[in-house]
């Protein structure tokens, strides 16, 4: 048993690889998604095709090849990138383009009213978005939100294979120096799974404390 | 690093075969994910909880891992207790098991659009529940799922490089492989990208028209 609480130490040095990832990601990904979302409904058309070039682009390669390619590509065009750099940009700019998509969405969503309200108040586009629009779409977005996230912390396996040490890395390392598969492998599966019930928990719970100031508000 | 289009040209061959690899990998796990999402979809609506709870969790379980992990189970785990498989096979489950799970979602939500006159009629005719199933509540609930289940066969199409870590020989192994051993990286990645990116586009559009044929309820 004493030897297993090595390798387990392991394990878990991976799966603060993992979480830090994942936040990384998830900030860079909230980020892209509120410029881009916010992009494709610009009064510009330059901006509206620069949005939608990026996210087409993101969600029409494969994450795995996005990944290859900042990590493989770029350092021949002068960008050399670190491992959980090239990971984060990936994972960053990949989920944020379906975040965007999300983010258009919601601001659609926001009855006409409440943009004439907006104008009845003399605010400007930006006042209107700050005020009123957003924190009412910011509430439709959040389960989704939360979804992404999820997607993100399971894409972020796929970083392993650029050799950096998450948890499926350092669950390989326990394969292969131990020989024993099912529990590495069972382990990681474990916790990928608690880490994907936590951030969904602290989905629900930011939602229920956003949402309660807007109660009678929305139907 | 230049882009050097005689090298294109030497590499096109080996990646083409990898093409044809990721094509049907992908076409063999979107049938076994719409099989399995339509049983687990199935059992969820069990009326036994002892049946339905544990398979929903175990869906729950298979959403919330990552795809890549599930793959490498598949792969290693399974043959310490005498089940071996082959990569491609290992993969098309993998995937088919993954992408069920989602599927599965898509299936409960059409099931539960067909309206609750059509159970009643089935009754009323005194249908057997397979009768009432295949006769009445499938036909209606299949057809606007169509465009949902084919956004999510994409999803997966975008995800079968990750067979490559299990050593299938698909498009991103081939495009590996030969940038390793020449040492180049610009090309074969970036046509792997542009591949992915260009049938995206066009399933894009392909998507649009299910929508248009398929996708409203009357």
């Amino acid at each position: 048993m004493g030897q297993w609480a090595g390798y387990l130490q392991l394990i878990f040095d991976g799966a603060i690889v993992t979480i830090q990832l994942t936040l990384m990601g998830s900030a860079l990904a909230l980020v892209m998604a509120f410029l881009a979302g916010l992009g494709r409904l610009s009064r510009f058309a330059p901006v509206r095709w620069l949005a939608t070039a990026y996210i087409e682009f993101f969600r029409g390669t494969s994450i795995f090849v996005q990944l290859f390619w900042a990590y493989f590509v770029l350092p021949l065009f002068g960008f050399s990138l670190t491992p959980l750099q090239a990971g984060v940009l990936a994972l960053g700019l990949n989920v944020g383009a379906y975040g965007a998509e999300v983010v258009r969405g919601a601001i659609k969503s926001i009855g006409k009213e409440q943009y004439e309200a907006c104008t009845a108040l003399n605010f400007n586009r930006w006042q209107g978005l700050r005020y009123i629009i957003l924190p009412q779409a910011f509430v439709l977005m959040l389960p989704t939100f939360g979804n992404n996230a999820i997607e993100l912390l399971k894409a972020s396996a796929v970083v392993s294979l650029i050799s950096l040490a998450d948890m499926t890395f350092q669950a390989q390392v326990v394969r292969a120096q131990t020989g024993s598969t099912l529990v590495p492998f069972l382990t990681i599966l474990v916790l990928y799974f608690a880490i994907a019930c936590v951030i969904s928990f602290a989905i629900r719970g930011l939602e229920r404390h956003l949402t309660r100031g807007l109660d009678g508000i929305r139907s | 690093m230049e882009w050097d289009w005689a090298f294109v040209i030497q590499i096109l061959p080996t990646l083409i075969e990898g093409a044809k690899i990721t094509i049907l990998a992908t076409l063999l796990g979107s049938i076994v994910a719409a099989i399995i999402g339509l049983v687990i979809a199935i059992v969820r609506r069990s009326k036994n909880r002892l049946i339905s709870m544990p398979m929903g969790f175990v869906a729950e379980f298979i959403r919330g891992t990552p795809l890549l992990v599930q793959l490498y189970f598949i792969f290693y785990v399974l043959p310490d207790l005498g089940i071996t498989l082959s990569p491609l096979v290992a993969g098309v489950i993998g995937l088919g098991l993954h992408y069920g799970t989602y599927t599965a979602e898509v299936y409960r939500a059409g099931i539960d659009n067909v309206a609750r006159g059509q159970w009643e009629a089935s009754k009323a005719c005194n249908l057997s529940a397979r009768q009432a199933w295949t006769q009445i509540i499938l036909p209606q609930a299949l057809p606007p799922m169509i465009p949902a289940l084919a956004n999510y066969f994409i999803a997966m199409f975008k995800e079968t490089p990750l067979l490559s870590a299990i050593t299938v020989l698909e498009l991103m192994n081939q495009a590996r492989s030969i940038a390793n051993y020449n040492y180049r990286y610009i090309e074969p990645i970036t046509l792997v990208g542009a591949f992915f990116l260009v049938i995206s586009l066009i399933s894009v559009f392909g998507l649009r028209w299910l929508e248009r044929r398929y996708g409203r309820i009357d």
